[in-house]
Order: structure tokens, then sequence, then C-alpha cells
């Protein structure tokens, strides 16, 4: 049995698994049977794409079903690409099973949630092993709708009945363009086979036509800004798990399509498409964390996040672009391995933390943080696990964010050589781009973390609270280990995607895990390197010796006391900073102008007795800009045409009679 | 027996940057002092200070958390890591390339993150407008860093501090436009980095302006005696790194014998009193700025190093 007829069994079994969460849907064993299966299923998906990225380079079996378009039938391939999305789709759903099997006990309505999981994970597979438009197309389709009904699952909730709504819209939208995108690939003759539009010339119109059509299709899903507004609603209503598995898995599915195209259908990049990708990733990224730093509900904060780790990996893939297109094999090569890095170190830390606010949820009851503190004290494992990831997230050493991150950096200063003097000056203005997100990210989950974790208890649900159970620790602990295991050996990482660099850009980066010590070096040359080992080592050894020996040789006496606070300790716990107060200076220095920020005070003059109040007016400038607008245009014209439907039948007659002249017209004026 | 030398020059350097960090700090005190007309504590007043402190006993609050007690520790020690890997008197260091100049300033990064966390950790106010403030200033003074790099790297083809100072002092390098505007923009975020006048004042306490000592407010004994130690290894740190890529004379090159490094030594000692001396200088004669200047104070170096940047990408002469 091939790896390929292996990972098919594995989504035939997941679907039936979903069948059989409908059939014992109230059954209270449900639970713990659909999730066990889900975690034994991706568990080996993930073993067998991990063993397809280590053993064969070349090697990319195909499968041809007797389904689907009956000429054409449905193609699965496993390739490289495949096998490493694969591995990190599979093991987000591992750990988001295992999660699963603790926190859906706590699930009100497990009936909406049991059958959709293992479908969801089942559609993310299906959509990698896709080797034809059609087949792409419905497992794409499939997996959008397996999440919407994951996010409608709490549809008692408006908010979250507004969200599955504008999700339901984007996503079909995000398809239509696709549909599009294929359509042009496969030409004519529709040729929607992978290897027959791999093999077609495609005109540099029609290219740079099914970048656009890709990038609205596959960027929509992923969280492109401006086609982002539907995730940070989404994406939390479902269940954490789901929330997982959504902005660490789901969106990286949407990456994988556009890598799939750009780097592998599409033929020879033109320099220009490097421009645009790497312009909305700098934006997206941008605005993404500045949105994620005013946010005050912990799981809507995550997802305006993953909208800048998504800028983050589209900012490397433009990268990537501009210099393929350029030949500079090996700075692409780099690039892209910071992007394919990036997807798994963002797969690994948004899980954590997307199970970190699940536990923080079941525990207190409370997604707003403003509500929360506290926690520390009472879920210390949550609260290190959470650590960990904020840590990893905020690009710090030793963590994995910042091994990818730095490579993403070492790619951009390989641009002066770019020879387009678009690109020259767009690469230094992205980069500084991804600076200041990366610094707003930190400041971003310092907020997180310590507005949630630390101080007091902000309400009585906060300070009545215990840790959760043990599948959940467990699957949190995990990611945190690989969130440190990956940050201290990124050398593993970069040579087990080398098979996937080769494959699309013809270069690959030098092996890594040969440099002694473990350093990683990007480009020979450069000799720039970095050693997250003995960093890593260093750290912890001197840390650990400076407090033995300030405990062996200085004093270790510890008293508890009141807090000093300047020697005016005010009692009440709701005295301390709070989510928004915190980000009130960055609101000031970067919100003015992203999001039309307005403070207005008032304060009543001494001896007038009506209270002081403060106001903060903030817009969301996407959302009023292109959104607004074109939903009262779509509503105008839909009130226009409604008049079409009371007109007498000898209108409608002459209507349709005006038509048929019409596309004569335009069939005479065409040929 | 080479490896054996190497890894005494390295445990040397480590050595010698925690133990002369508090120096500096004593004379950027003096001097200040003197500038002022007054006497001034003596130089080695710090050592005492950080000797006290570790000897009492440690006060906490009563909800503080593990993260608290920890947090010193560990600020301590990234910071020493990221200080033991930069030039100060020899280039080539046996562990220089384990972090490069990006890597160094992610790790003061993680020991932000930490300080920024500790300060929230008691729950009071106080400590979370430092947090807030520090917060603020660092997703500044970040970019800003980071297209400094950009600018050195490019002039130097890597962002290894070794190979940087060894290209800064061969004289290919020339007069270059960008490299001046770098060097400016590098001292204001060396500065907010610091908590120096004009961002910040160390030497104050019960103001609402303060950022970094409202932050450490709940600190007493060995935890606030770390802090310290780890603020004044950062000053150092940021003015040897502006020593050895700005005026990186004398620095010894790898396996060149005791005399090299003896004269790297002293030239290092030199470098770092004049650096010290012209801080105070600086300091004595501009006036702390209100807390939403210092956006506009880091602006301009995040806009002078985009600057730099800029003309490294459109021109490799300037």
């Amino acid at each position: 049995m091939t790896s390929l007829s292996v990972i098919l069994s594995c989504i035939v079994m997941f679907l039936v698994t979903g069948g059989l969460g409908i059939l014992m849907s109230r059954s209270h064993r449900a639970t713990p049977a659909i999730y066990g299966l889900s975690l034994l299923l991706s568990a080996i998906a993930f073993v067998i794409s991990l063993m397809h990225l280590a053993t064969s380079f070349v090697d990319a079996p195909t499968v041809i079903l007797p389904i689907g378009l009956p000429w054409l039938g449905a193609h699965f391939r496993l390739d490289a690409l495949s096998a490493f999305f694969l591995l990190v789709a599979n093991l987000g759903g591992t750990l988001a099973s295992l999660y699963g099997l603790g926190y859906g006990r706590h699930e009100h309505a497990p009936h909406r949630v049991l059958p959709f999981f293992p479908a969801f994970i089942a559609g993310m597979n299906l959509v990698l092993l896709a080797d034809d438009a059609f087949t792409f197309l419905i497992s794409w389709e499939f997996m959008s709708l397996a999440s919407w009904a994951l996010v409608m699952s709490h549809h008692r909730d408006a908010g979250n009945r507004r969200a599955g709504y504008l999700y339901i819209v984007m996503a079909s939208f995000g398809t239509l363009a696709l549909l599009l995108a294929f359509g042009l690939l496969a030409g004519p003759e529709g040729a929607y086979g992978f290897a027959a539009i791999r093999a077609a010339e495609h005109a540099p119109l029609t290219a740079g036509l099914v970048l656009i059509l890709l990038l609205l299709g596959a960027g929509s899903k992923a969280g492109l800004v401006p086609l982002h507004v539907w995730l940070p609603l989404a994406h939390p209503a479902a269940p954490s798990h789901v929330s997982a598995l959504m902005s660490g898995v789901m969106t990286k599915i949407a990456i994988y399509g556009f890598i799939r195209v750009t780097f592998d259908l599409l033929g020879a990049p033109m320099w220009w498409w490097g421009l645009v990708v790497l312009l909305l990733g700098g934006a997206t990224a941008a605005l993404g964390i500045l949105h994620a730093l005013m946010e005050r509900d912990l799981k809507r904060l995550l997802a305006y996040s993953t909208i800048e780790n998504i800028g983050v990996i589209f900012v490397s893939l433009g990268l990537a672009l501009a210099f393929k297109a350029n030949g500079m094999g090996l700075a692409s090569a780099l690039a892209l391995t910071a992007a394919l890095f990036h997807i798994f170190n963002h797969s690994l830390f948004k899980s954590l933390l997307f199970f970190g606010a699940g536990a923080v949820l079941t525990a207190t009851g409370e997604r707003d943080m403003e509500k929360l503190g506290g926690l520390i004290h009472r879920m210390p494992v949550t609260s290190f696990t959470f650590l960990v990831g904020c840590v990893a997230i905020s690009a710090l050493p030793p963590f994995n964010g910042f091994a990818s991150e730095w490579l993403a950096f070492q790619a951009i200063l390989q641009s002066p050589n770019l020879p387009q003097w678009a690109l020259t000056i767009a690469v230094p203005a992205v980069g500084g781009l991804l600076a200041l997100s990366a610094a707003l990210a930190a400041a971003c989950f310092i907020k997180a973390f310590g507005i949630t974790f630390l101080g007091r208890p902000r309400t009585p649900a906060a300070s009545d609270v215990s840790e959760v159970d043990r599948f959940s620790l467990g699957a949190m602990g995990v990611l945190a280990g690989l969130c440190l295991l990956a940050g201290i050996l990124p050398g593993i990482v970069i040579d087990g995607v080398a098979s996937v660099v080769l494959s699309l850009v013809g270069d690959r980066m030098p092996v890594q895990m040969d440099i002694p010590w473990l350093s990683i070096v990007p480009i020979a040359e450069s000799r720039s390197s970095y050693n997250g080992l003995l960093v890593f080592l260093f750290i912890a050894f001197s840390a650990s010796a400076t407090i033995y020996i300030v405990h062996r040789y200085a004093s270790r006496t510890l008293r508890r006391s009141a807090a000093w606070d300047c020697g005016f300790p005010e009692g009440s716990p709701l005295t301390q900073y709070t989510a928004g107060s915190f980000a009130q200076p960055v609101r000031r220095v970067f919100g003015t102008l992203a999001m039309r920020v307005r403070e207005r005070v008032d304060m009543p003059a001494p001896g007038d007795l009506r209270p002081a109040t403060f106001s903060v007016e903030q817009h969301d400038l996407v959302w009023e800009g292109l959104y607004v607008p074109i939903a009262g245009a779509v509503g105008f014209a839909a009130e226009k045409l409604n008049r079409l439907q009371f007109l007498s039948i000898r209108r409608y007659l002459s209507l349709v009679f005006l038509a048929l002249v019409f596309l004569l017209l335009v069939l005479a004026l065409w040929s | 027996m080479v490896l054996i030398s190497a890894l005494f020059v390295q445990a040397f350097q480590m050595a010698l940057v925690v133990l002369l960090a508090p120096l500096l700090t004593g004379l950027i005190r003096k001097v200040k002092a003197r500038l002022l007309r007054r006497q001034g504590p003596s130089l080695i007043q710090p050592y005492r200070d950080l000797l006290r402190l570790l000897r009492k006993e440690a006060v906490v609050a009563e909800n503080a958390s593990w993260l608290f007690r920890v947090a010193p520790y560990l600020i301590f020690a990234t910071t020493w890591v990221a200080a033991a890997v930069i030039p100060t008197f020899a280039t080539g260091l046996i562990f220089s390339w384990t972090a490069d100049l990006i890597a160094i300033v992610a790790l003061l990064g993680s020991a932000r993150f930490l300080l920024a966390l500790a300060g929230m950790d008691v729950g009071t106010s106080f400590g979370g407008i430092g947090s807030s403030r520090e917060a603020m200033i660092a997703t500044l003074a970040e970019p800003s860093m980071l297209l400094i790099i950009f600018t050195l790297a490019l002039v130097a083809g890597s962002t290894q501090l070794s190979t940087i100072a060894g290209f800064m002092s061969s004289p290919e390098v020339g007069l270059r436009v960008s490299l001046a505007i770098a060097l400016v923009a590098l001292v204001m975020v060396a500065i907010a980095e610091n908590a120096r006048i004009p961002v910040d004042n160390p030497a104050t306490h019960l103001e609402l302006t303060m950022v970094h000592e409202a932050m450490v407010l709940e600190y007493s004994g060995r935890h606030l005696a770390m802090i310290e130690l780890a603020a004044s290894l950062k000053l150092l740190l940021y003015i040897s790194l502006i020593v050895c890529i700005f005026v990186p004379w004398k620095l010894a090159a790898p396996e060149t014998g005791p005399t090299a490094y003896l004269a790297g030594l002293v030239v290092y000692l030199t470098k770092l009193i004049v650096g010290g001396a012209l801080l105070a200088l600086f300091e004595t004669s501009i006036a702390k700025m209100r807390v939403f200047r210092v956006p506009e104070f880091l602006g301009a170096a995040l806009m002078l190093a985009l600057l730099a940047t800029l003309l490294r990408f459109v021109s490799r002469s300037l």
C-alpha cells in the first residue's frame, strides 16, 4: 500500500467517523469515540506524511478514482509540497482531537460539533491531495462548508450568526474567484488536470489575471487584507479546538492553494507578482497586529494575530516570487524556506494559544480579558504553556517564531541585487513594516498574557477557577515543547522542507545539519549565523548559575508582604491596568492614522456634580471604506431590480425579446 | 590548546562585561554630578548598592507569582548572553557566531518582554503604566533598530557583528551618508532603550513620567539587584555596540596573542570612558520630555533609519 492510498483511506475513515458522529450524536460516549477516532486517523496521516517527506524526494505517487467528472475522474497526488502541508494539517488535527477529548466534554451541543469535526479534517486533507481543478474546488468548498457548520455550532448567539453569514458570503466569493482562476488556467479545452495545466503555456495576461483571482480566492480564505473581515468574527465563534484548526491549519491550506498555483502550475513568475504579494503581505501584517492590539476579546485577539502572521508568510512568498522571477535561485529558496518554516511555526503556536484561550474559557466562562486576571496562580500549567506560545509568536529567541522571522530578514537582505527599482524601494519599506509588526506583536502578547494571567482577578469568575483536564494540558504541553524544539533546532525543519523548496524553485538552502554546533547559516558567503540551541543553553546555564550563586552566597530569605505601589496601594482590583488602558499609548501613536481613533475626555469643573467621562471612537477603515459601500450598492441594486418582479406578461415578453436581440448583437459584433 | 585559550578569552569577556557594567553606571553618575557641580557618589557606589541589595531579604508582594521571582534572573541571563557575543576588545570570539546582530536585538527584546510581564504581575497601576509605556517605546525602537541593522548588513554584507566590525575597520568603508544617518538613529534608539534622559529618567521615583522604574517598583533585595545589574549591562552593551561598529579601532583579531588583546582592552576601556562621559554630557544638557513626545523622538529615529536603508538599497556608494 502506498502512502497516498493510506492517507486516502484515512480520509474515507474520517468521513465515516463524521457519519458515526451523526448516528451516535445523542449518546454520551460520542465525544470520546469521535475525538479518539479522529486522533488515531490524523496521527496515522501525520506519520505517513512525515515519512513521505523524510524519505522520498522525487517520488510523487498518483491515484485516479472514477468519481467526479465522468471524462476526468478524481486525480490525487502526493508530492513533497502536499506532504509538508499534510504534516502541518494532521499535526494540528491530532492535537486538536487530543484537546477535544477533554474540551469536548464541556460542549453543551455536541451533536452540532461532532459530525463536522472529522469532516473538516477530511476536507483539508482532500484539498492537499487534489490533483485536478474539479476535485480541488469540490474539496475546498467541502472544507469551507464543514468549517461554516462548526462556526454556526453555537448559533443561538446573534454574533455567531452574523459571523457565520459573513463567512459563508466571503467563502462563496473566494470559491467563485478560484473557479474563474482555474477556468482561465484550464483554457477553452477544459484541461482540468493539474498535470495538463502545468504543461500548458500561459500567456502573461492570463497568468496575471489568474494571480489576481487567486489572491482574491485563496487570500480571502487566508485572511489577506482587505479580505480579512470575516476571519476575526468567524474563527473565535467556533469551539476553541476548531478555532485552533481554522486559524492554525485552514489558513495554511489557503496558502497551500496559493503556492500550488503560483509556484507550480502557473509557470515562470513575473517580477510584479512578487511586488503585489509583498505589498499586500506587509499591509496585512501591520494592520492585523494593530487590530489585535486594540482587542479585548482574547480569542478575537488571536484571530487578528493570525492575520498578521499570514501577512508575514505572504511577505516571504512575495520575496520568493520576486527572486524566482529574476533567476536568483538561492535567495528564492531562502525566502520560500522562511515562508514554509513560518507556516509550520504558526500552526504550532496559534493552536497552542487557541487551546489556552479555550482552557481559560472552560475555567472561567469568559473571553473578555478585562474580566480576567490572576489566572497564573490557579491555572499554572495552562499559563506556562500559554506564556511559551506568547514568547514564540512574538518572534523572541530561543523559540521558533524568531527562527523563521530571522530567515525572512536574511531573505530581505538579499534583495538589493534585484534589478527592478520598484522592488528595491518596496522591499526595505516592507522590511520596516515586518519589523514594526514583530514589535507590535510583542506588545500585543505582553498584553494578552499580562492582562489575562497576571495581576489580580478582576471579577469573581476569574478568582474561582481550577486547572483544566489532562487531555487539554497534554495537547498544550506537546505544542509548547514543539515550539521550543523547532526554535533550538531550526536546522532540522530547514532541511525537512528542502525537498519542497527544491521542487518549487529549483534550488535549496545549504544543508544545515552538517554545520558544526547545529548553527543555521542561510547564505554561506555572508556568514550570518544563528544558533538557537547554544542561545538556549547559555541562557539556561547562566540563569541557573546566577540563581545558585545568589542563593548560596548572598541571601535566600523571602518575605511576603502587601504590595508597595509607591506607598499608596489601592485595594480594588479594578484599579489595575486593563486591556484598553494597556493599549492606549500604542493606540495614540498608531491608531490616529490607521483607525482614526478619537479620544474624548469630559472633565467637569470643580464643584460640578456630573460624572467625568472618557470615550474612545475607533473605526475599521477597511470595513467602512470597502464593505459598507459594496453592501449599500448591492442593496440599492436589489431594490431597483425588485421592480422586475411585478411586471405584466407583455412587459416580460418584450424584456425577453430585447435580451435576445441584445445577445444576438453581441454575438454578431464579437465574430 | 587553541580551543582552551579561545574559551578562556570568551569567559574573560563574559566576566569583563558583568564586572565593568556597574563601574560604567558609576562613572556616568559621577560625571553628571560633577557637571552639575556636585560632588557625586564614589565611582564604586553601584557595586556597594548591588552587594547591599544582594545581602538583604527579598520582600515580595503577597500575590506575586513564580514569574515575578524567576524573571529577574532570566532578564539578567538574557542580557548577559547578548552582551557576551558583542565584540568588546576582540572580534571573532569562539561563541560570537551564536547570535548575529538581529538575534542580539531579539534577545534584548526577550528580556524586555519578561520585564514588562513582571511589571504587570503584582497587579498595581504603577506596574501597568510602566509596562504599557515600555511596550509603546519598544514598538518604535525595535523597528528602528532592525532598519539600522539592515543598513549595516548591506554595507558589510553580513549581520554577523564580528564581520561588520572587521569590515568597518577596513579602508574600503569610506565616508557614507547612510552610515552617518544610521549612527544618529542608533544613538537615539540606544538612549530610548536604556531609559535615559530625555526619554526616561533613571534617577526618578514617584513621578508619573517614569517608565522603567515604574515596572520594577515592586522589586527589592536580590531581585532588584539582578534587574539593576541587567540595566547596567544593557547600557554597557549599547555603548559597546556603537563603538565596535563606528569606532572599531584596535579590536583584536581572532588568535592574535595576549599583546593585541591587552591593547584592545585598554582602547576599549578608553572608548567606554569617552562614551559614558558623552552620554553624561548629553543628559545634563537636555530636559526630559513628556511621554507622548517620545513617539515623535523615536519616530524621527525610525524615519532616519528607513532613509539610511533606502539609500543603501537605491545606491551602493551612499
